[in-house]
């Protein structure tokens, strides 16, 4: 059985559709790619599968868990998902170390000091120990994203959904959060991620899901869609991202 | 480069692209200079004239029309030094810019400083004996120190009401922003009773709140006031009774609904992806309030906070209504029997000595807490 599975999955915001009938699955170490314009739903795909966002119709499946919407369930969910955003993800009232501690002792119940020092060795693997006490505004935003995988990490999640991680980063910073994001895949971490980094998708991937007004219209090996697209809006967009430079 | 002010060597030995551009700023930063010093004159020389002639013609020229003359006037030497500072930017260096512009400030600032005390001085020569009244009305010495014991003693009860109606005034608050944020169809009546709360005090006048508090609900047979009704006894001297309890109940209530809004826009202030990234690590709802958008709502209210309670301290003085024998009470009352206002100086000064070190504080807090969570190159 996937690690998660989609099926028919329906998103409103009032009256506009978001995700018009959404399938897809994840396999346990797969890395999966979404891809698509701005706009075409790809967050909020990523917010339903750990129950962020409730949905209309379709079931989500993670973990052999139902996504409902029921507090309790879904804070036992999303336990085994990490969730990385775009910005804004540290708390800036909490030193790098305590962001790092809070799920795990308030959500895990596990002691102050295993927190630490399970915190303190996330850390020191990504050569950031010497940060574990300064609070967020003084990193770089690239060092902010790193910290926020690792905290996510911390709960040591069955799946991790990052959503357009690099996206807010100036340029020279993007290399090191890709870095991380390729080492997490090679540890054979399941991954759902929402990028425009088509290089990352490229190399990456298992699977490249191409979103276009909330449906999946185009899925595959990263291989054939980079090189054979078989949808017209697929090379389309393809084109587009090439010309900005982005591959 | 510290190129002195009428351009010495240095200037000449400057790089080329130093040109004729800059040199020309230098120039005008310079007669900019001259304009702020001389409009300074002037509103010397025109005030003091002024003046004057209004004195020697033994005439008394009215506050107000020195007022009309020396605003404008300060206020435009004020726009010269600020322009003066802004054209001198970037022409030499900040290390340049910074002093003459400090310079320009400096000149502007003595210059209206000295018109003032020079007007000011010929304005109370002019009108010698008025001043004396006023002295006399306001700051009579002997009226302020005979009256000070009474109006202290009068004082601590401000402070008392003040202390108590605080702590419920952030504990109802809570119970309110609360309610109102209270998710589900089920708890709909709540949050409505907690918006009318707050737009009813809100909108009605303190004194209102506190007139129809204390007076009428001991007219109810409400239960709380069968209980409090026998309430006397005296901690610390204050004495704590049915009407000190009612005034701090009508203070909670109407600074209850401005400490709600306060919280609520510091809740609302926290971006939602942080409680949206608490939410995808697992923590619950409640956590995430308690550890996550409260801490960072709390320092975001700390100023609008603080202000409230500055004027809670001061609306205490609004007891006196309900014949609550607080400091203002009491200094009323002395004036009234000694047609001199000294007593109700003396009452303001205690209020200053509490509210102005109370900003002060929020000021330093403020700032010391954006030292630690900003980078600071
Ligand atoms: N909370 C919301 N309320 C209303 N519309 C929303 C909301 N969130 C997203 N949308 C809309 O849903 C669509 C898809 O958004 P999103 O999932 O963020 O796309 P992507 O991540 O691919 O850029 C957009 O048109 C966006 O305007
Ligand atoms: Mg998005």
């Amino acid at each position: 059985m996937a690690l998660v599975e989609v099926r028919g999955v329906v998103k409103k915001f009032g009256d506009t559709t978001v995700l018009d009938g959404i399938d897809f699955d994840v396999e346990e170490h797969q890395v999966v790619c979404l891809i698509g314009a701005s706009g075409s739903g790809k967050s909020t795909l990523l917010r339903c599968i750990n129950g962020l966002e409730a949905t209309q119709e379709g079931t989500v499946t993670v973990v052999g868990r139902k996504v409902i919407q029921d507090d309790i369930k879904l804070n036992r969910l999303r336990r085994d998902v990490g969730i990385v955003f775009q910005a804004y993800n540290l708390f800036p009232h909490m030193t790098v170390l305590e962001n790092v501690m809070l799920a795990p002792v308030k959500v895990l119940h596990l002691s102050k000091s295993e927190a630490k020092t399970r915190a303190r060795e996330l850390l020191a693997r990504i050569g950031m120990a010497d940060k574990a006490d300064e609070y967020p505004d003084r990193l770089s935003g690239g060092q902010q994203q790193r910290v926020a995988i690792v905290r996510a990490l911390a709960m040591q999640p069955k799946l991790m959904l990052l959503d357009e991680i690099t996206s807010a980063l100036d340029p020279e910073l993007v290399n090191e959060v890709l870095l991380m994001m390729i080492e997490l895949a090679e540890q054979g971490m399941t991954m759902v991620v929402a990028t425009h980094e088509m290089g990352f998708a490229r190399d990456v991937a298992h699977k490249v899901c191409f979103l276009h007004s909330g449906r999946i219209i185009e899925e595959g090996h990263p291989k054939k869609i980079f090189t054979t697209p078989t949808h017209e809006r697929t090379s389309e967009f393809l084109r587009r991202t090439l010309e900005s430079g982005q591959m | 480069m510290t190129t002195g002010v009428d351009g010495g060597p240095g200037r000449e030995a400057g790089p080329l692209n130093h040109g004729i551009k800059e040199r020309s700023n230098q120039d005008r930063a310079r007669s900019l200079r001259a304009h702020g010093l001389s409009i300074s004159v002037v509103a010397l020389v025109v005030l003091g004239t002024i003046f004057s002639i209004f004195a020697a013609l033994g005439s008394e020229f009215n506050f107000i029309g020195w007022f009309c003359l020396a605003l404008p006037l300060g206020m435009l030497a004020l726009i010269y030094a600020r322009r003066a500072e802004e054209r001198v930017v970037d022409v030499d260096g900040p290390a340049a810019d910074e002093q003459r512009s400090r310079q320009a400030r400096r000149l502007a600032v003595t210059g209206i400083t000295l018109a003032s005390i020079y007007t000011f001085v010929l304005l109370v020569w002019s009108s010698w004996s008025g001043f004396v009244d006023v002295a006399n009305t306001f700051f009579s010495w002997e009226n302020i120190s005979s009256s000070f014991p009474l109006v202290l003693e009068g004082f601590k009860l401000n402070i008392a009401v003040f202390i108590v109606a605080e702590f419920c005034v952030l504990i109802w608050a809570l119970v309110i922003v609360v309610m109102r944020q209270l998710p589900g169809r089920a708890a709909a009546p709540l949050r409505w009773l907690a918006i009318i709360y707050v737009d009813v005090f809100r909108g009605l006048p303190a004194i209102v709140t506190i007139y129809l508090v204390v007076f009428g609900l001991p007219l109810t047979d409400l239960p709380i006031i069968s209980d409090i009704e026998n309430v006397n006894f005296v901690v610390w001297g204050i004495q704590i009774d049915q009407l000190f309890i009612l005034g701090v109940i009508a203070l909670t209530l109407v600074y209850g609904a401005y400490v709600a809004e306060v919280y609520r826009s510091g809740i609302e202030s926290v971006h939602w992806s942080q409680s949206a990234a608490a939410r995808g690590l697992g923590l619950s709802e409640g956590q995430t309030l308690r550890h996550v958008v409260m801490p960072q709502a709390v320092r975001r209210v700390i100023p609008p906070l603080m202000n409230d309670f500055i004027g809670l301290q001061k609306d205490t003085a609004l007891l006196n209504v309900a014949g609550v024998l607080e400091g203002f009470n009491v200094a009323r009352i002395y004036a009234g029997n000694n047609f001199n206002l000294s007593s109700v100086m003396g009452l303001g000064i205690c209020f200053l000595v509490i509210t102005i070190p109370m900003t002060r504080l929020t000021d330093y807090l403020v700032k010391r807490d954006q030292n630690r969570m900003q980078a600071n190159s």
